[in-house]
């Protein structure tokens, strides 16, 4: 398959194969993740992580990535003193980053902003989040740890709850895993439904079913994807509260459902997932987040070297 | 279609004759080309018009305007396979079928506020044509689908 070069915008873009491929790959690098490649395969390579909103855990794992490769980072993480506070568009600060780099890492609030950068710029372009729309890595990175903690992707029940309407993780990974033989279950109060446009397109392939109660749906899962209810939702923070309780996953839960059951969470959390379940051999997140760091190694070899 | 049925509403001496126009979009035929608002422009509209090929259809004339083809382009969308006769001095001098492209540019925006093409000034919306019918079609930026009453909400 093609990857020298290739943008990283949208897991639409990927077939399965590719899916895997990544998978594959990102497997190899685990290995290294935490010491480095010993060939520093992208020695002389330049990485710029342009981060037009805040984020922790992406922008450093790119980073780490990148540099775990043999590669150099330059970039920002915050506007401040950025010509874009200046008021420069996207396009040009793209057209200019383009010259001083060899992949380009965009995080920025609109939708469809990489898709944008993507076609200003001639190295590659990955996305790291567009406002409510797409995180592909984090999409891969999820469907790595699926594939690692649980097994093979296909056949799964995979179940999403929490704030299913703003979280664009969740957008990104339930188009994703509709392209493998998977059910999907989105658990969710009324307020913070998969928007309706997510749920029709992914209905087209694979079951779903929408409930509001965990209970009623935790002995089927395989894997519970667990995300954060935010507070500023709600312009009211008694309603916050009564929705957020419902949502805590607590032993007892977590005692009704499969062996096997793993649980997930992009992490931040706040209460969702009180510290009792750590130690559950269930829970899954802490793993799920480091392997950012060998997915990310391995989409930067792809594309920056093809293979 | 013979002559005495196409001029079931009066004939007009120059203007634009827009025929086969599905069934209940003539109205938005004529909110798309911004029209109804428009006192200098005379225009007949006949609903629910007997037809072979479409069973009922729609039928619109505008009289002493000629439409351009970015005004031809927002018709297919709503009404892709419309028919368009030119008419000047009472004589058609160009008919021709209309047709819903694969890839729509420049004629509507996103229905996405979020989305980065309604932000940076310089990019001209694109869309991609997921379905017909319904219709539906897919931001090239944002990905969001829109489908009818989004689109003809968004019409430039």
């Amino acid at each position: 398959m093609m990857w020298l070069n290739r943008d990283i915008v949208s897991i639409g873009d990927f077939s399965v194969d590719e899916i895997m491929e990544i998978i594959d790959k990102a497997n190899k690098m685990v290995q290294y993740a935490s010491s480095g490649h010993p060939e520093r395969p992208l020695s002389g390579k330049i990485v710029a992580t342009l981060f037009y909103e805040p984020s922790t855990r992406t922008r450093l794992s790119f980073e780490s990535a990148a540099m775990r490769m043999g590669a150099r980072v330059l970039g920002f993480g915050s506007l401040e003193g950025s010509s874009v506070a200046k008021g420069e568009t996207l396009s040009d600060t793209i057209r200019i980053v383009n010259s001083y780099s060899d992949a380009i890492v965009l995080r920025h609030p609109a939708e469809g902003a990489a898709r944008l950068a993507s076609e200003f710029a001639d190295v590659p372009v990955i996305n790291a989040g567009d406002g409510a729309g797409q995180h592909p890595t984090q999409a891969l990175l999820d469907i790595f740890t699926v594939w690692k903690e649980s097994g093979p992707v296909n056949g799964k029940s995979i179940g999403f709850v929490g704030d299913l309407k703003y979280g664009r993780t969740v957008h990104s990974l339930s188009k994703a895993l509709s392209m493998f033989d998977v059910s999907l279950y989105f658990i969710s109060p009324e307020e913070l439904k998969i928007p309706k446009h997510i749920k029709k397109d992914i209905e087209k392939r694979v079951p779903v079913r929408e409930t509001k109660n965990l209970e009623d749906v935790i002995e089927e899962l395989d894997v519970l994807y667990v995300t954060r209810i935010q507070k500023e939702r709600f312009p009211d923070i008694e309603e916050y509260k009564k929705v957020a309780g419902i949502y805590v996953i607590r032993p007892s839960l977590i005692s009704r459902g499969k062996k096997n059951l793993i649980i997930m969470h992009p992490l931040p959390r706040v209460d969702e997932i009180p510290p009792e379940i750590d130690h559950l051999p269930q829970a899954r997140y802490f793993k799920q987040a480091s392997y950012g760091v060998p997915v990310r190694m391995a989409i930067l070899d792809l594309i920056l070297r093809g293979e | 279609m013979t002559e005495e049925k196409m001029l079931k509403v009066e004939k007009i001496r120059r203007g634009t004759v827009i025929d086969h126009i599905p069934v209940g979009r003539a109205f938005k035929v004529l909110k798309i080309l911004k029209i109804s608002s428009d006192p200098g422009v005379t225009v007949s509209i006949a609903i629910h018009v007997k037809s072979k090929k479409m069973g009922l259809k729609d039928v619109v004339k505008i009289e002493d305007r000629i439409l351009d083809s970015s005004e031809l382009n927002k018709i297919a969308l709503i009404a892709d396979g419309a028919t368009i006769t030119i008419v000047e001095d009472y004589g058609v001098i160009k008919k021709f079928v209309v047709k819903l492209p694969d890839i729509i540019t420049g004629i509507l925006k996103c229905s996405n506020l979020k989305c980065v093409s309604n932000m940076e000034g310089s990019i001209i919306p694109s869309f991609t044509l997921i379905s017909k019918e319904p219709l539906t079609i897919k931001c090239h930026y944002c990905e969001r689908e829109m489908e009818t009453e989004e689109i003809v909400e968004n019409i430039l």
